[in-house]
């Protein structure tokens, strides 16, 4: 629940600053957080290792979980094979033996595979919370051009120190194509 | 008066023992038919059929339950749809028929089957029969054990006569120029013809040879009570060269007898005495007890075949020796003056003659030399002096009274009656069976006769091409549904009785003729009951009913006699050899090896039944050899022009391996016009080039044509010529290379007895980084076929087809490789294409421990059953076909369309219940019979013990004549197939694949002749090649 | 962004030409999709459309009748369906390979085709899979190959490579359909916003699922990309070694060889590049992309082929050698009859389009004319499809017994339903290229100079 209002009186957001080129929005993040801004919001048309550093990085738990879902898959696979052909349904085939374990592998190495997948997915989706119909970014016209070529940055009124003023003078200060208010 | 029909316990599993008389006198109330149908209704009541019924028509169970209407519904919607107790039309019933018994017949069990002993006749001779029936519905023919003429075996014939049975084409109804009569009107018919000619009918009876006591009986009445009335007997294929033979050397009509269990060498000139002729399975299995080469027991015999048609007795010979008839003349006369110590003569034919005739001699008395009934009557004779000349008459060969009630050369005789009739001379003419109008000689131009006679009557299973000639058409009884009696080669006196309630109302030939009789009309039970009660005296309830369950009138062989030999014939006859033509091409008509003289080619399965050498199927190409076809630049299935005298006929080439190279050969029965959906327009039909003059073998002219005719050969060889490879066949090299056939000579073989396991790949099982499986305990089924004793007769394939309900695919079906028989008896060719050696090897599942299909199927359709069976199972199949194509034998069968018929009512009748019949989409295979197997366990069990050796018999193995297969328990040491596979020259088929094959073979061990000159001959050639 | 890259000194054509923008290069490639249908592509698809109609002819017919329709027999119980399904299953190789194993080698010139190979691997993979299914003799039940519980107590049997296959080939379908649509997302939300058409925003935006280009996202987003990759790899390679086991496992003369799974994988990448060119060379033409698809992609996958090729031949050399060092006698016999026996024609054919064709790479007046470049893909094309064609039925046709030898043609409705899986290939494709976009925007923009500087020189953000 935003403290601040826009100058049209809606609930205020945060403020956001439209930049043109990825070095000022590297810029752009590093200031706003030496000038101990948190709650930041970078945005760019295509990945940028640089700003996710600016805005003070950690790493993505991901992996965690694609392994834990290939565990899951690799044990799920063999053991549905081993249960079915040696204790459900015991079956002579060909005077094979009923724990054909070599042939399970290839089964259970498929299973492993796709787990994993959905776990990479998933884990991605719900690490950054998608699907996320609506978010008040889409508010400004102009974020649009963040899926093109311009360069956003957002500090939220979420942050403990934000104060509007201070704030949109430090984003006017970066150099920005220009500023808006983001109404929540 | 007694007429009931008594269960055979000559071997029948499930049947009783004792019979009560209550329970006859309960079948004595009516004809056998109805009572089927009243032990349905009786059976209804039951707990056995309630449950037959959840497990046979669960979709009706429902409406089972329920009151009585709805148990009537229930019944109706069964007769409707079952047709159970086969009554006229078999899905038209009229529902009053259904009557309650008074009490169930102590037999009928539903799911039980029922076995009667019965006899099958084929040009006025029969084979003793037991029938199975379920239900009332015969299903399936085994022969009868105890019977001279079958010991237990029958032919393929006999086995595709149920089909026969149910065909659907048969004769339903009386009929009079095409309209729809009863049998009443034509009994007023003939009874209005003969009180119109007091004087007498020039009245003619046509009949296929006749040994039949009653009918013989009938017909003397006929004759005597109609002055003016003759009887003629024609079949195409009888043998009426060999009485004609007989009447010259010896006089009189001789019936000849062999026994080739004391022959130690045995010359056939041109006879197929294996699979043809009256007496060929007792012969075959005669034959073949002499060829079975065991540890220790070497005591083969020895066999020279001459041959005009490479047939499958000559297949089996140790020498076999392609010649014309007119080379085979010159073969005969060599042989007769070697014996007799004079020169054979220059040639190689006179050189083969001489080592021939030395080889006799020294087996005096152990010899036999048998000369086919359509050879030349001269080679018969000389055949006649050989055999007297040698001293094997009466011991290898007996004379005896003739078997046929007045024995005729048919064709002389079917002369004179066409004669007659082009003459006008005939007011009534009776065609008792047979078919005149499409097989008499061309020259005799019966059909045309026929339309010179006022009345012409058929009596026929089928409307066929004579039907088409004949003002009235009656509908015959099949042999199931009929009261007959007729002898066995040997003379011995056959029951027939009928199973079932006549289908459509057909009568036997001798009802028919009945009506001819001042007694007029009688059924066949009184006719027979007649003809015995007379014979067999006082006792007569006790001893019919004794013979009606053995299914033969003991000691009814026809008696030996004394036959001194004619010299003056034999001079004679060897005047005739050297009048054979010496020169230029012929054509021999043969009786096809499927079909015989047409009479079966409405027949699905003899249709389908491969050839035993061509492997074709549904055609009777021309037969020429690939010298002949290479020098006229014929090719597989081009179109060629024969000429005799001539009459011409278009008809299409096969290359074939072993035909001499003057003779052409084509098979009779085939090319009819009018014959049901399954037989018209197939083949082409020989008839049309045969005459009274040269029956058998006619000089011919052959001029190729441009066109192409399809043939479906079951073997790939379309293209025999390319396949042509160093000087054989491709094929035949590449199965001698992977040692597929294995095979040593007697020599050999007591040297080495385990000389298979010296050839091929072996593999050494301890390879396997897996345990295998452990079938030590319970019973391990197994089968052993001996390749020796195999002919390719073909028995087992028709006797699998109708055991086991499989489907006939027509055939354009097969051309695309798609047959159905579960078991195929492979035939290799092995050396020049122009004279090989041939040999045959009957492959069916091998029910492989480490099953190369089990591995592979997706949904465990097939698996292992803990006694070694590899089971198939159609429910959960789902069609991937990826088990056939892993397995090596090639074995599995794939229904790609849905190919059995299950719209036709009296073909759901034919099935055996106890088989699935199955749908579109599955695979299916050679299951080793596993019903007659749960049938044994459960019989077994019941009594608490083991399965007995030689209680589970399969379909092939008991049909077969010569005992080449042998199927049993693996885990009882002492029995037959674990003693033969525990034999040195047992092997496996393709065991280096690892697969571990339950089905394995004993090796082909010949005896050849040291003294042969020297040419590539099958048993000759070592086997220690590749 | 003057200065010469490092490529442009050696002389190689430019992975994508100067001058371009992240803006210029968004909007040439959402102008694709959002400018108004050409009329040529009405035409193509609507040809595709039709082609489409004789698979789903032939395959009610199939249904109605049975595969007796068919030309399969006995001895030959597989015959086109398997020939299809595994010449569909390598053409989709090439799609995950370029946008998987080319990602972790950091190949930067996959980016601009990445997109529709991938695309085509999932129709490729679609057209596949109607095969197995409909090669069924009971097509109704194919479900039974599924382990799932039912009331028969049943399970499959897991030792039979055409298992493996269902969960090789449906995870293939799964991981592929998964990786395209993860890589899809940023372009979705680039769509979203470029479109000025309400419904299409939605639709677009659905798809985007609220896509922003945070940073954290496109952190999480990279890793996911990574480790998809990471995981599609070794399954991409795992699919035709499966496939292959369908023959090695069995034991006819010509299937059971040892040599089956690489050479599998590799003829995979090779049909796949092939296809991949097929696909490329037309469309950069039609839609004007010479600028993004330049003679650099051209040649390297020119190059991938010929390597592959060269892999293949190696593995038809060992076949031959093997056949007669093995010593047995049935595996030299199968080979024989491929050279000489009833389909020679097929082997040699198979040896010119696989192994003779290719050799004209070595040229680089060859490589450097896209179309001749096509050509040879198109004998490609056609030769892997020989090449499974000798592989199933020669095989098949004639093996252990000869008493069994038999022989295979296709049939009219064999060549229906084959025809008809190119249909619905086209057709699915035409959707794609009108649909979404073909080229990956964002990852365009990734390889533009304006984005490298920022990668090249964090330190100066400082300044």
């Amino acid at each position: 629940m935003s403290r601040f209002l826009t100058r049209d009186g809606k609930r205020l957001y945060g403020l956001m600053a439209e930049f043109d080129s990825p070095e000022k929005l590297v810029h752009a993040c590093e200031a706003a957080s030496e000038a101990g801004y948190t709650r930041l919001g970078a945005y760019t048309p295509y990945p940028i290792e640089a700003v996710w550093e600016a805005i003070g990085h950690h790493r993505s738990k991901l992996p965690l979980i694609v392994l834990a879902g290939g565990l899951a898959g690799a044990a799920g696979g063999f053991l549905l094979q081993y249960w079915a052909s040696v204790h459900a349904y015991p079956l002579n085939i060909g005077g094979r033996p009923l724990d054909s374990w070599i042939a399970f592998l290839v089964p259970a190495f498929e299973t492993t595979i796709l787990f994993a997948s959905f776990a990479a997915v998933l884990g991605m989706f719900f690490l950054n919370g998608l699907p996320q119909p609506y978010h008040p970014a889409f508010n400004v016209p102009r974020f649009a051009e963040a899926s093109r070529d311009r360069y956003f940055l957002m500090i939220t009124t979420k942050d403990r120190n934000f104060e509007p003023a201070a704030v949109r003078e430090l984003l006017a200060g970066l150099g920005p194509v220009e500023v808006n208010e983001v109404e929540d | 008066m007694t007429d009931g029909i008594f269960p055979s316990t000559a071997t029948a599993p499930g049947a009783r023992k004792d019979l009560s008389l209550g329970a006859v006198r309960e079948r004595l109330a009516g004809a056998p038919g109805r009572a089927y149908w009243r032990s349905l209704e009786e059976a209804a009541a039951t707990p056995e059929f309630e449950a037959m019924v959840h497990r046979e028509f669960p979709q009706l169970a429902g409406e089972w339950q329920g009151d009585g209407v709805s148990r009537r519904n229930f019944l109706r919607l069964m007769s409707a749809s079952v047709a159970f107790g086969g009554l006229t039309a078999c899905t038209r019933q009229p529902l009053e028929r259904i009557v309650p018994y008074v009490a169930q017949p102590e037999e009928i069990v539903p799911g039980r089957p029922l076995y009667f002993a019965t006899g099958m006749e084929r040009d006025g001779y029969a084979v003793g029969l037991l029938a199975e029936s379920h239900m009332g519905r015969p299903t399936k023919i085994e022969g009868n054990p105890e019977h001279p003429a079958s010991g237990g075996a029958t032919d393929l014939f006999a086995q595709a006569s149920v089909l026969d049975l149910y065909d659907p084409d048969r004769n339903q109804t009386v009929t009079q120029l095409g309209r729809i009569r009863t049998w009443r009107a034509f009994e007023e018919a003939i009874a209005g013809r003969l009180a119109a000619a007091p004087a007498g009918l020039r009245l003619r009876i046509l009949t296929p040879p006749v040994t039949s006591p009653t009918l013989a009986g009938l017909i003397a009445t006929v004759l005597a009570e109609q002055p003016l009335a003759s009887w003629h007997q024609y079949a195409p294929v009888a043998a009426d060269h060999g009485i004609e033979a007989a009447r010259r050397a010896f006089g009189r009509a001789v019936a000849v007898r062999h026994d080739f269990s004391r022959a130690d060498v045995v010359v056939s000139l041109d006879a197929d005495f294996l699979t043809q002729g009256p007496g060929a399975v007792p012969y075959a299995g005669q034959f073949m007890s002499r060829r079975r080469a065991r540890r220790g027991a070497t005591d083969l015999n020895r066999f020279y075949a001459v041959e005009t048609t490479p047939t499958a007795t000559g297949s089996v010979a140790d020498h076999r020796v392609a010649a014309t008839t007119g080379e085979l003349g010159a073969f005969a006369a060599a042989l007769a003056a070697a014996v007799d110590g004079g020169t054979p003569g220059g040639g190689r034919l006179a050189e083969l003659a001489a080592v021939v005739a030395r080889d006799l001699e020294r087996h005096r008395g152990r010899g036999l030399v048998v000369a086919g009934p359509h050879a030349p009557v001269a080679v018969q004779v000389i055949a006649h002096g050989l055999n007297e000349a040698l001293g094997n008459v009466g011991a290898t060969v007996s004379y005896h009274e003739p078997v046929e009630a007045e024995p005729q050369d048919g064709l002389a005789s079917l002369a004179r009656l066409a004669a007659d009739m082009s003459a006008g001379q005939v007011d009534v003419l009776l065609v008792l069976g047979g078919n005149p109008a499409y097989d008499a000689p061309a020259d005799l131009d019966f059909a045309a006769a026929m339309q010179k006679v006022e009345t012409c009557i058929h009596l026929s299973l089928h409307a066929d091409e004579t039907s088409e000639y004949c003002h009235w058409n009656l509908p015959a009884a099949h042999y199931l549904e009929a009261w007959e009696d007729h002898r066995a080669f040997d003379g011995t006196v056959t029951l027939t009785q009928p199973l079932i309630e006549p289908l459509y109302g057909g009568r036997s030939a001798a009802e028919v003729l009945t009506l001819f009789t001042a007694a007029g009309p009688r059924s066949g039970a009184e006719l027979l009951q007649a003809t015995w009660r007379r014979r067999l005296g006082d006792g007569f309830d006790a001893e019919w009913r004794r013979c009606l369950h053995d299914g033969f009138v003991p000691d009814t062989a026809s008696p030996a006699l004394a036959a001194p030999l004619d010299a003056g014939a034999l001079a004679a006859a060897r005047a005739d050899l050297a009048k054979l033509p010496a020169a230029g091409l012929e054509l021999c008509f043969r009786p096809d090896p499927t079909v015989y003289d047409g009479r079966f080619a409405n027949n699905g399965w003899l249709q389908e039944c491969p050839k035993p050498l061509s492997k074709l199927t549904w055609d009777n190409p021309v037969l020429v050899s690939p010298a002949l076809a290479e020098e006229r630049g014929l090719v597989n299935e081009q179109k060629v022009r024969l000429t005799v005298d001539g009459r011409s006929l278009e008809a299409a080439v096969w290359i074939h391996p072993g035909q001499p190279d003057g003779a052409l050969s084509l098979s009779l029965g085939y090319g009819r016009r009018r014959s049901g959906r399954v037989g018209t327009g197939a083949g082409f039909d020989a008839n049309r080039l045969r005459t009274t003059a040269n029956p058998w073998a006619a000089p011919v002219d052959l001029e190729p044509l441009a066109g192409r005719y399809p043939l479906a050969s079951t073997q790939l060889h379309s293209n025999i010529a390319a396949d042509r490879f160093q000087g054989t066949n491709l094929e035949g090299r590449e199965a001698a290379s992977r040692h597929l056939i294995r095979q040593a000579t007697v020599e050999e073989f007591e040297r080495q007895p385990d000389f298979p396991h010296h050839v091929g790949h072996g593999l050494d099982e301890s390879l396997s980084l897996m345990p295998g499986w452990d079938y030590s305990e319970g019973h391990a089924w197994g089968l052993s076929v001996d390749l020796n004793t195999c002919m390719s007769c073909n028995a087992c394939v028709v006797a699998c087809q109708a055991e086991n309900n499989i489907p006939v695919v027509g055939k354009d079906e097969v051309a695309k490789g798609r047959e159905m028989h579960w078991i195929r008896i492979d035939r290799y060719y092995e050396g020049a294409l122009d004279d090989p050696a041939m040999h045959h090897q009957p492959v069916m599942c091998m029910h492989c421990e480490q099953a190369p299909c089990e591995v592979v199927c997706p949904v465990a359709a097939t698996v292992h059953g803990d006694e070694g069976l590899n089971d198939m199972v159609y429910n959960r199949c789902v069609g991937t076909r990826y088990c056939a194509n892993n397995c090596p034998y090639k074995v599995r069968r794939f229904n790609f369309f849905k190919y059995t018929d299950t719209e036709t009512p009296s073909l759901e009748m034919m099935r055996n219940p106890d088989v699935t019949v199955r749908g579109r989409g599955v695979m299916e295979k050679c299951s080793y019979c596993v019903q007659r197997i749960s049938q044994a366990r459960i019989a077994a069990r019941k009594e608490d013990r083991r399965v007995r050796d030689g209680e589970i018999r399969t379909a092939c193995q008991q049909v077969c004549p010569t005992g080449a297969i042998v199927f049993g328990d693996l885990n009882d040491e002492t029995s037959r197939v674990a003693r033969l596979k525990a034999e040195p020259h047992d092997y496996g088929l393709l065991t280096e694949l690892g697969t571990r094959p339950r089905t394995t073979y004993l090796a082909k061990v010949g005896n050849p002749n040291p003294e042969w000159p020297a040419r590539a001959s099958g048993a000759g050639e070592s086997p220690h090649h590749g | 962004m003057a200065e010469l890259t490092p490529d442009a000194r050696m002389g190689k054509p430019p992975v994508v030409a100067p001058g371009y923008t992240p803006g210029s290069v968004t909007d040439k490639i959402s102008a694709i999709v959002l400018t108004r249908t050409p009329r040529w592509w009405w035409v193509a698809f609507g040809l595709s459309f039709l082609l489409m109609q004789a698979l789903l002819v032939g395959v009610a017919y199939l249904f109605f009748e049975g595969v007796g329709i068919w030309g399969v027999n006995n001895p030959v119980g597989w015959g086109f369906a398997i020939i299809n399904f595994v010449w569909w299953i390598g053409i989709g190789h090439a799609g995950t390979l370029i946008s998987a194993i080319l990602l972790l080698l950091r190949q930067e010139w996959r980016t601009s085709i990445n997109r529709f190979a991938e695309a085509m691997t999932l129709f490729a993979v679609a057209c596949a899979g109607v095969f197995p299914l409909v090669h069924l003799g009971r097509p109704w039940l194919a479900y039974w190959l599924l382990p799932y519980p039912n009331t028969m107590g049943l399970w499959p049997n897991f030792r039979s490579p055409l298992i493996w296959d269902v969960f090789a080939v449906s995870t293939y379908a799964t991981v592929s359909a998964l990786f395209w649509y993860v890589g899809l997302i940023p372009d979705m939300a680039t769509l979203r916003d470029r479109s000025r058409r309400r419904w299409k925003k939605i639709v677009y935006g659905f798809a985007a699922m609220g896509w922003r280009g945070h940073a954290a996202h496109w952190h999480n987003y990279e890793v996911a990309y990574l480790l998809l990759a990471g995981l599609a790899t070794p399954l991409v390679v795992s699919v035709h070694t499966v496939v292959s086991f369908d023959f090695a496992v069995g034991q006819i003369p010509g299937w059971h060889a040892t040599i089956f799974p690489p050479y599998f994988v590799a003829g995979a990448v090779f049909a796949g590049f092939a296809m991949v060119l097929t696909l490329a060379v037309p469309l950069r033409q039609a839609f004007a992309l010479q600028d993004f698809i330049t003679m650099r992609h051209i040649q390297n996958m020119a190059k991938v082929m010929l390597t592959t090729g060269l892999i293949v031949a190696y593995g038809y050399l060992i076949e031959i050698f093997m056949a007669f060092y093995s010593g047995n006698q049935y595996e030299e016999f199968m080979l024989l009859n491929r050279i000489q026996g009833p389909y020679k024609l097929h082997w040699w054919a198979l040896l010119l389009c696989n192994v003779l064709a290719p050799q004209a790479i070595w040229l680089r007046k060859v490589r450097s004319s896209p179309w001749l470049v096509f050509l040879v893909a198109m004998f490609v094309n056609v030769g892997m499809w020989l090449e499974r064609f000798v592989i199933v039925v020669t095989s098949l046709s004639r093996e252990f017994l000869p008493s069994s030898w038999g022989t295979y043609s296709g049939t009219r409705w064999d060549w229906a339903i084959f025809v008809g899986t190119i249909g619905l290939f086209l057709s699915l494709l035409f959707l794609f290229v009108r649909f979404l976009p073909m080229i990956s925007i964002f990852e365009m923009r990734t390889i533009l100079p304006e984005a490298k500087s920022v990668h090249q020189r964090p330190e100066e953000a400082d300044a």
